[in-house]
């Protein structure tokens, strides 16, 4: 196990870049801690699964040094490394037997047998695959086939990090609630650190300790998931988290008074910077109904069950609220709050409100 | 509950009657030549399975079979084992895949009695290119019209020069639907070259490989033009197959009632190692 050091590191995949649009991943600088959970989160193309195959050793990155505990280890191929991944679609070996698949990255080591037999048997009854042993790995089912992928990583107690990526995908929606609690309880048990690639962020917030962001190979946010949806640092991680995502409304800044829609809005604390785009953040969470305020009209109600996700044009812009109990007609007009602890400000997309201390 | 729609009859009947005219009608002609025996004239006698005895018991079919089924064994266990290496060897992507692809085609799409006259003439002693070569340039002696081991040799190239390449195209189908993700787990689970092949490669190829080799033992256990083009089943009887047989004995003897015999359990054969390999190819996926 060790703490994964990525530094200044960069990639494209064109020989000769120019500019920073030819970057896959842009600048990337990151601690993963040793024993910590990690979520990779971002939408498709995001340069979520470069990151994971240059720690992983599959891609060399262009520019930077990937360290294993201090150890440079930027060039050495992936079966050095002593690293462990699973694929989206679940990768075993068709003709070997469960057991064998298991005990296949330990043979490929010259471990002996019999350290071999226990081992495998250790991580079976982890699995609880023990009953499916002596089976042909190709008569499984997706569920266990991705269970034996992830048990042919952690059968080796030398491995560094554990990535997944995106190892739900072609499991059914069922299992995947049950797959995700194993995984979770893995990492209790064996506290090797694991990275977990996803664009989905149920699966990152229910996993992860600490969850990446990113977005265009860039990391936007690092955080627990309560960070990330109590305070997003870039409006695209208010938008990509939570559902509904964040509100982003179009702001002026006049005089130090930040004004939506012509009225001024109390923000979490003072403005910083100036100039850029501005545009005001606030989740859907903390936006309320009253009495006054801001006069909107009820554009769509949809009732997602616990409580109702309200659609209210203020002007040409749509505002969402999520509000429990009594629901307004559409068409009806009403007033809507911003709750200041939670309304912010953002400066080309980035933070740009002091917290309330 | 299900539906039973016998109009699904009437579609299926155009294709009966196509396979009727086509396999079953000449089929049962020569079932009913297999059993009489003629001298002309219309005249049939019937003989039962005298033909059938006779051809079994004989010297020259057990010698031309033996020939059929050392010819077959040659060019499977050249063509195959060639075909997957050169399939491993091709690019997997990039600018050489469609040029590699052309020119594995090529020969399969020559017409099979050109194949044999191009053999023929290139490896003629003095004026073939390659007879010429071996034979005054290289000084040895290569003559396959008058050494049946030259002819032997001749034969199997000519046939592994025009085949390889399905084996080749079949396996490298079954080579790029290998997701990269195999690749990439088998590098971080260290296993080596060979383990890549054993474990992913072969087992992903297998499907592919039961047809290439199914296809390649009928077409050469089958084989009739190109060799007939070649050596005329010479010197002597040295490469006289099966089918050469067949046909000297069907139309250069005209004994029908044999040759129609020797048909038969020449397509037994053909069939019967087909289903036998078939079946325990597929076994486990059936389990």
């Amino acid at each position: 196990m060790a703490k994964i050091t990525l530094s200044n590191l960069r990639h494209s995949y064109l020989p000769n870049p120019s500019g920073p649009e030819d970057y896959a991943l842009k600048e990337i600088d990151l601690d993963w801690q040793d024993g910590g959970a990690y979520a990779l989160l971002g939408p498709s193309g995001c340069g979520k699964s470069t990151l994971l195959n240059i720690i992983s050793g599959l891609l060399t990155p262009s520019e930077g040094r990937i360290l294993f505990d201090d150890r440079d280890v930027t060039d050495l191929p992936p079966d050095q490394r002593n690293i462990a991944q699973v694929f989206q679609f679940p990768v075993i070996y068709d003709t070997m037997t469960v057991r064998d698949n298991l005990a296949f990255p330990l043979r490929n080591r010259g471990v002996h047998e019999g350290r071999i037999a226990e081992r495998v048997a250790e991580i079976a009854q982890m699995l609880e695959v023990e009953e499916m042993l002596d089976i042909r790995a190709s008569h499984l089912s997706p569920d266990n086939k991705q269970k034996i992928s992830m048990g042919r990583g952690l059968v080796r107690d030398d491995v560094n990090v554990v990535m997944f990526d995106e190892p739900l995908t072609v499991i059914d929606p069922h299992l995947k609630w049950k797959l995700r609690s194993k995984l979770k309880e893995l990492h209790q048990r064996v506290r090797a650190t694991m990275i977990y690639v996803t664009h989905d962020q149920t699966e990152a917030l229910t996993f992860a300790d600490q969850v990446v962001v990113m977005q265009d190979g860039e990391i936007v946010q690092i955080g627990t998931p309560v960070e990330l949806f109590e305070r997003p640092q870039h409006t695209f991680v208010g938008h990509f988290i939570g559902s509904p995502g964040m509100n982003v409304l179009p702001a002026e800044e006049s005089d130090g008074a930040v004004r939506f829609q012509g009225r001024q809005v109390a923000l979490e604390g003072a403005v910083t910077g100036q100039g850029g785009t501005t545009q005001i953040g606030v989740r859907p969470e903390f936006v309320s109904l009253a009495d006054a305020g801001l006069p909107a009209r009820v554009h769509k109600v949809s009732d997602v069950g616990r409580h109702a996700v309200v659609e209210a044009m203020v002007g040409d812009t749509a505002v969402k609220a999520i509000v429990e109990g009594e629901l307004p007609e559409q068409g009806a007009e009403i007033h809507l709050a911003f709750r200041p602890d939670h309304t912010r400000l953002y400066r080309d997309g980035w933070l740009s409100t002091e917290a309330r201390t | 509950m299900k539906t039973e729609n016998q109009k699904a009859w009437f579609f299926v009947l155009p294709v009966l009657l196509l396979v009727a005219f086509n396999a079953l009608v000449p089929i049962m002609t020569v079932v009913n030549y297999s059993v009489q025996e003629t001298f002309g004239n219309n005249v049939f006698f019937w003989q039962g399975l005298d033909w059938f005895e006779q051809i079994l018991r004989s010297d020259r079919f057990q010698a031309a079979l033996g020939r059929q089924f050392l010819f077959t064994f040659l060019i499977l266990i050249i063509e195959i084992p060639l075909g997957i290496i050169i399939a491993l060897s091709m690019p997997k992507k990039g600018m050489w895949v469609p040029v590699c692809l052309v020119l594995m085609a090529l020969p399969m799409l020559i017409p099979w009695n050109v194949v044999g006259a191009m053999w023929n003439i290139f490896t003629l002693p003095k004026i073939g290119l390659l007879g010429y070569f071996m034979n005054d340039v290289l000084g040895i002696a290569y003559d396959m019209t008058q050494n049946p081991f030259a002819a032997w040799v001749t034969i199997i190239v000519m046939d592994v020069w025009h085949w390889t390449s399905l084996v080749v195209l079949l396996s490298y189908a079954g080579l790029v639907s290998i997701p990269d993700a195999y690749y990439q787990a088998a590098k971080i689970d260290g296993a080596s070259p060979w383990k890549v092949f054993r474990y992913i490669q072969l087992p992903k190829m297998k499907t592919v490989l039961t047809i290439a080799i199914l296809l390649r033992f009928m077409d050469s256990f089958n084989i009739y033009t190109e060799p007939f083009v070649l050596t005329g089943g010479g010197p002597g009887n040295s490469t006289t197959l099966l089918s050469i047989d067949l046909v000297k004995i069907a139309l250069g003897q005209f004994d029908l009632g044999p040759a129609a015999a020797m048909s038969l359990i020449y397509f037994a054969i053909t069939l019967l190692v087909s289903w036998l390999f078939y079946t325990l190819m597929t076994k486990d996926d059936a389990q």
